[in-house]
This record gives structure tokens, C-alpha cells and sequence, in this order.
């Protein structure tokens, strides 16, 4: 590839503020807190309470629009503009086409549908040490009495609702979540678990939610999927929210494989113990507009963490991601690498934010963004954002921007490949880095295939 | 070998090219016939690198006149895949690095791309395993190179061993082989060579650009041709390259301007 080393790229086009569009965001903040029909089931206390001051947090909220610092590029006011109904019932999903959707590895597999617990896709592998579920089961259902307290600890505790209206409106419909909790000590390296939530999308929007309880020492991989079967506008407003005890590791995957039609916007924030491991690979190649919050937590010392982003869009998608790790003890570390491909008018959005504070000495931190351009009319913003309190740490960070290079292109079809086939052998070659480490083989498979025919696929 | 009624594979008459409007080929005349091995000489910036590349299709190149004909059909015409899937092979002075691409995984796809155009048998990885390490054997190749990224970190000599492991796999008539003597030690260019002369057949044919005489002891040309400024102002046998390796390039200029005035 070749490259031309960037730092921020600014612009400083403000929008005016008009006075119709403030009436459509209230009325879409409206809609977005409107109950839907079957919400006032019996819930535990502790529960009601988070919801209700959820619902009061995004109530004296703003849906956000380009004049926020944190959505300047990217412009939600199509979504705003759309009557969207809250998800009711189940939708249906052909099991054959949900089939296609699992990974062969993923024995232990939660399918949501709409934001609604599937049970007849659902498969679960239980045993004492790791439980697997739906919050409702997990409330109501006996096996799972050991797990109940740490769910009442970390569900709606992680995932700050204060600032963020997308996040306290899930969190106050909050009715039902995939649950993953694995106690003490269980090891679950090589058996991943699939939560899959499928969008039939029909003009509504969804509150998909996630909890990863990894206790003292355990290993798990959770595979956290975003599908659609729909063609038709729809939102996925997703949290996702980790808490990783001491010594243990959670290895997670995320995958956005929404409609193109889609809003996706999506929290998920990781709070970590002392010398817990996290490793995220997050990979969005579906959405019209989507948005992924992911902050990491570090709340101990040794703490390490690892985050491998690849957004590839075409035609008119924009793929936003703000990143943030808050290093606030001792002998951390975080390296993270993302990637974004943009071909057609895509735009691609990057700002990753690094906070070492003042009692974070040996500090470890690396950050690299990386954007590759298909079309003349992509256009890629990456911010690298270190904020640096201790004075003993290692932070290094970078990004680029480039174009495929004629050179390498011409050599592929000099040995007698297509145009498309030697784009789309380069494009891979770009992703590769994020792709091929991840802990699924499945997974990656499907991504590469993806990648390597794109072109056939869609206008690059 | 020069055999009179072999057919011809490669006619060049008249091409003229520029880069960002700068001409860079000045009118080159070329004949090669199936079976015969031809040699460009020349001083450095003469543009044999450029006339390789046109006659690969390169696109930073354009062609603004004469006439390219290969084995009777235009090749001026014909993408850069439809030359290679026809037959056309040029192996890279400068063979460009391509990281994240895996070189076993690329060279199975170029074979079998190329093999589906010529209406030939694909091979699944096993099979496409024993053939390449076969023709690796042939270059004394380590398997190992299978596993890395095309090019990225290969030596000089590496590269150029991995450019004629793509010719044998690709079996084209045509071989315009741009210095892949430069960066080969002593006996690797000894091995490239004999692979080079086992690949050669009645059939197809070569064409050497190199600056070096040794090259021509390996693989013997039948004809010499010495480049200057875009245009090729003479040819003779492979006594001419020793004759240069001699005397240099500037007589040859200074006959070429007297028999011009
Ligand atoms: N892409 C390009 N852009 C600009 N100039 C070019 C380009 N390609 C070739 N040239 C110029 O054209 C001329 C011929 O170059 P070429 O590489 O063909 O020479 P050569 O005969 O192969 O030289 P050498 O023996 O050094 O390899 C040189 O002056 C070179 O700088
Ligand atoms: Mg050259």
C-alpha cells in the first residue's frame, strides 16, 4: 500500500442549526423512549430502579447530532427522520438461513431476534462453572442461583448511561440480555460462544444487550453477532457490557454484519481487574451508518488489552468508531490496530482515545490507525487521542492513509489475475492483520471470503 | 535456436511510448520467433525496462505509435491478465513486495487463473503442493518461501529465484526476463539458469535484458540487440556481447549516428 503518514485530519464545517431538525431529533427521542406494548412485565427491584433512572438520564439527554464534538462526522439525521417502531413480538427466521449464520465451533449459541430471546434456535452447553443464557431465565430459573448476585453486581453498572442517550435509552428498556457468566477458574479456550442477533428489519429498532461476567481466572470467547435477514431500514441500538475479573481473559468478537439499510449503534464497555487480559476484534462491514463505542476500563494493575478494528465499507456507508482505554494503575499495557477499507463514497471515522493517568507508570501503550481508500471519493477522519498524566510510560501511535498501489496491482495481473481479483487480493492482504488472528477459525473464513470478493459483490 | 521456418511470436515495429508525456521509446523494431533467445544490451536509462513493461501492459506507460503483434494478435490491445493468460511472462527487475499476501497462496491462484483461461486443469492445494515443490526443486528453492509474504523481506537473489519459479509455473511462450542475473550469487545464477534452459523449448521463446556477458554463457542468446535512447541501433550474434563487454557502448553509439547522418 502506499501511504502518506496523516495526523488528525480537521475540518471545521459546523452546521448551522435549524429549527425544524431540532424538533425532529426531540420527536425521534421521543419515539426512542416510547414503551413498547409489553413492557410493563414484573422485573426485581434492583433491576426497575436501573431502568427507571435510565429512562430520567435519557429523558434530560439529546439525541446527538454533527455540532457534538463526538458526532461531527457523522450525521444521524436520516435516522431521525425515520417513524421506527420498537420490536414487538419474535420475528420469524427461516432455520435454514440461520444455519448459515453459525460458526460450527460455537456449540453454546444464544439467538436473539429483534432484541427477543429466540429459545427454539438457542443451543446451550451448561454445566456448573459456566451458565449461558437470557436474563429472564437466568432471574427466574434455579441453576442459575449462583450466578444471580454477580448479575445483580455488574448488569446496567458498566455501561455508563450519563452521556450517552443511546445507551441509557437501551438500558431503560431493558427487558431482557444474553447472559454469559463463567465462574472462577473455567476454562472455555476452545469453545467459544455465538450470541447471535438476527434483525428482520422492518423499520424498528431493537435494544440487543450483553453481558460477560468472567470470573477469577477464567478463559472464555464470546462471539457477539450482528446479522440481518431484512432489507428495510431498521436500528440496532446494542450495549455490551464485560467485566473480567482477576487473572482471567476474555477473548471477544464482534461482528457487524448488519443490512446496508441499517443503523447500527453499539457501547460496549469492558471493566477490568488487575492483571485480567481482554482481546477484542471488531469487525463491521454491514450498516448505512454505524457507530461503535468501545471503552476499556483498566481498573487494576497488569492489566493488558488488546483491540483489532476493521470497518470495510462501500457504496454510501459510513462506519464510525471512538475508542477508549483509561489506564489508571500500574504496569498496564494496550495495543490496538484499526483498520478501516473505504471504496464508492464511504466515509470511515476513527477516533481512539488513550487516557494514562497520573498513577499509571509503565504504562504500555500502542495505537495504530490504518485506512485504506478504494475510490477517489472515500474519505477517511482519524483522530489518535493520547492523553498522558504519568510521566514513566511508552505510548506510541500513528495512522496512514493509501491507495491500493498501481505497482502491486499491475504485478498480480501480470501473473494473469483480474483487476478485481488483484484488488481484491490486495484489500485482503490489508485486513489480514486483524482478521487473521482471530480465535475462531470459522469466523475467519467467512471474513476472507468476504474480503476476496467484495468486488463481485458490491461497487468498490 | 534460430530455425528458419519457426513461427513467428513477436513483431514489434515502430513503437514509439511516453511516460507523464515524456518519450521514452523512440521506435523499436523486434522480431523473435518460437525457439530463439534474443539479448538487450544497453546503457542504464536506455529504456529496456520501459519497452518490458509495455510489452506487459503496464499502465504508467502510454503507447503513441508503432504496432505490437504477438503470436499474430494485437497485444497493444489485450489487458495486462489477457497478456499473461496468453503467454506473455516478464519477470521483474525490481519485483515489487506484497505483504499480507501469502506467496503459495498467490502462486496457486495465478496458476489456476491462468490454467482456466488456457482451458486447462485447475490443481486443489495438495496437488498444487507437490507440483510447486517440484519446480522449487528444480531452483533449489526452500519450501519455506511458500509460507511468507510475496517478496516482502526476500534478498535481491530471492526475488529474482521466486520471478523464474513463476515463469516455470506459468509456462508462457514469450519470457522477457528484465536482469534477473543482477543480485543472483555466482552459483545461483548457475541454477536460475539451468532452470531457465529447462523451461526453454522449441516453442518459446526469450528475451534477456541483462548487462552482464556472464548470463549469456549460461543461456546463449542467438541474437544481440543494444538499446540507446528508446531505439535498438544494433544487433548482431553473442559475439556482440563479449565484443561490448570489450569495448563498451560508445562505439556502437557513434556507428549508429554515422550510418544515421
Ligand atoms: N514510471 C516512470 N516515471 C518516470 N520516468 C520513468 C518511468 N519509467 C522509466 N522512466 C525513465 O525512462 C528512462 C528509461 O528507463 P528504463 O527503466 O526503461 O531504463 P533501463 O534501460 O531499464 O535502465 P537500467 O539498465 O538502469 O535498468 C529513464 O530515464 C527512466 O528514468
Ligand atoms: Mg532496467
Amino acid at each position: 500500500m502506499s501511504t502518506i503518514e496523516t495526523s488528525a485530519i480537521e475540518t471545521s464545517a459546523i452546521e448551522s442549526s435549524a429549527i425544524e431538525s431540532s424538533t425532529i431529533e426531540s420527536d425521534f427521542l421521543g419515539s426512542l423512549l416510547t414503551p413498547a406494548a409489553d413492557a410493563g412485565e414484573h422485573h426485581d427491584a434492583w433491576l426497575k430502579a436501573r431502568r427507571a433512572s435510565a429512562l430520567e438520564r435519557a429523558s434530560a439527554l439529546s439525541v446527538p447530532t454533527t455540532r457534538d464534538e463526538d458526532w461531527r462526522f457523522t450525521d444521524l439525521s436520516s435516522l431521525y427522520r425515520l417513524q421506527l417502531k420498537p420490536a414487538q413480538a419474535v420475528g420469524q427466521v427461516d432455520s435454514a438461513v440461520l444455519k448459515t449464520l453459525m460458526f460450527p465451533e460455537a456449540t453454546t449459541r444464544l439467538v436473539f431476534v429483534d432484541g427477543h430471546f429466540n429459545t427454539a434456535a438457542t443451543s446451550i452447553v451448561n454445566d456448573d462453572k459456566v451458565r449461558v443464557g437470557s436474563l429472564r431465565q437466568a432471574l427466574r430459573d434455579d441453576t442459575w442461583r449462583s450466578a444471580r448476585s454477580a448479575i445483580e453486581s455488574h448488569l446496567a453498572t458498566i455501561a455508563s448511561v450519563s452521556d450517552d442517550v443511546f445507551t441509557a435509552a437501551n438500558t431503560a428498556f431493558l427487558q431482557d440480555a444474553a447472559i454469559v457468566h463463567v465462574a472462577g477458574g473455567a476454562q472455555l479456550v476452545d469453545a467459544p460462544i455465538q450470541v447471535i442477533n438476527v434483525a428482520t428489519g422492518h423499520e424498528m429498532r431493537s435494544n440487543p444487550r450483553l453481558l460477560i461476567i468472567a470470573g477469577k481466572g477464567s478463559h472464555c470467547t464470546v462471539i457477539e453477532d450482528y446479522v440481518a435477514v431484512g432489507g428495510s431500514a431498521y436500528l440496532t441500538n446494542s450495549v455490551c457490557e464485560i467485566v473480567i475479573a482477576p487473572d482471567a481473559e476474555v477473548r471477544h468478537v464482534k461482528l457487524q454484519r448488519e443490512a446496508d439499510t441499517a443503523f447500527h449503534i453499539a457501547n460496549t464497555t469492558v471493566l477490568m481487574q488487575a492483571d485480567s487480559r481482554y482481546r477484542n476484534w471488531s469487525v463491521g462491514v454491514g450498516g448505512r451508518i454505524s457507530r461503535h463505542n468501545l471503552n476499556v476500563v483498566q481498573n487494576g494493575t497488569g492489566i493488558d488489552c488488546e483491540m483489532h478494528g476493521l470497518a470495510m465499507i462501500s457504496g454510501r456507508q459510513l462506519a464510525d468508531t471512538h475508542s477508549s482505554v483509561d489506564h489508571a494503575f500500574a504496569h498496564g499495557g494496550s495495543r490496538q490496530v484499526h483498520k478501516t477499507i473505504a471504496g464508492g463514497s464511504a466515509h470511515a471515522v476513527f477516533n481512539g482515545k488513550i487516557l494514562v493517568r497520573e498513577g499509571a507508570q509503565q504504562t504500555n501503550s500502542s495505537q495504530q490507525s490504518r485506512n485504506l481508500l478504494l475510490s477517489p471519493r472515500a474519505t477517511v477522519d482519524t483522530k489518535p487521542q493520547l492523553e498522558i498524566f504519568a510521566d514513566d510510560v511508552k505510548c506510541a501511535h500513528g495512522a496512514t492513509v493509501g491507495q491500493m498501489d498501481a505497482d502491486e496491482v499491475f504485478y498480480l495481473k501480470s501473473r494473469g489475475l483480474s483487476e478485481a481479483a488483484a484488488r481484491n487480493l490486495l484489500t485482503y492482504a490489508f485486513a489480514k492483520e486483524v482478521v487473521e488472528h482471530i480465535p475462531v477459525a470459522s469466523v475467519v473464513s467467512v471474513l476472507e471470503s468476504h474480503i476476496l470478493e467484495q468486488t463481485r459483490n458490491k461497487e468498490a | 535456436m534460430i530455425k528458419d521456418n519457426a513461427p513467428e511470436l513477436l513483431d514489434v515495429q515502430g513503437l514509439t511510448a511516453t511516460v507523464d508525456s515524456r518519450e521514452i521509446l523512440r521506435g523499436i523494431d523486434l522480431n523473435v520467433r518460437a525457439g530463439e533467445v534474443h539479448a538487450i544490451m544497453g546503457p542504464n536509462g536506455s529504456g529496456k525496462s520501459t519497452f518490458a513493461k509495455v510489452l506487459a501492459g503496464h499502465p504508467a506507460y502510454q503507447v503513441t505509435g508503432g504496432m505490437v503483434r504477438f503470436d499474430g494478435a494485437d497485444l497493444l490491445e489485450l489487458s495486462p491478465e489477457d497478456r499473461a493468460r496468453g503467454g506473455v511472462f516478464l519477470g521483474f527487475q525490481y519485483p515489487v513486495e506484497v505483504p499480507g499476501v501469502t506467496n503459495g497462496g498467490f502462486l496457486r491462484l495465478a496458476y489456476n487463473t491462468v490454467q482456466a483461461a488456457r482451458g486447462k486443469e485447475e490443481l486443489d492445494p495438495l496437488e498444487f503442493d507437490d507440483f510447486i515443490r517440484e519446480k522449487m526443486q528444480l531452483l533449489e528453492m526452500d519450501p519455506d518461501f511458500l509460507e511468507r509474504s510475496l517478496n516482502a523481506g526476500f534478498s535481491g537473489g530471492e526475488k529474482k529465484r521466486n520471478e523464474i519459479l513463476q515463469m516455470a509455473l506459468l509456462e508462457p511462450r514469450l519470457s522477457i526476463l528484465d536482469e534477473t542475473d543482477s543480485g543472483l550469487d555466482i552459483d545461483a545464477l548457475r541454477i536460475v539458469a539451468n532452470g531457465v534452459n529447462q523451461l526453454h523449448t522449441s516453442d518459446d521463446a526469450i528475451v534477456l535484458v541483462t548487462h552482464y556477458q556472464r548470463l549469456l554463457n549460461y543461456i546463449e542468446p542467438d541474437y544481440v540487440h543494444v538499446m540507446e535512447n528508446g531505439r535498438i541501433i544494433k544487433t548482431g550474434d553473442k559475439r556482440l556481447a563479449l565484443e561490448l563487454e570489450d569495448r563498451g557502448y560508445d562505439w556502437v553509439a557513434q556507428e549508429y549516428r554515422e550510418r544515421a547522418a
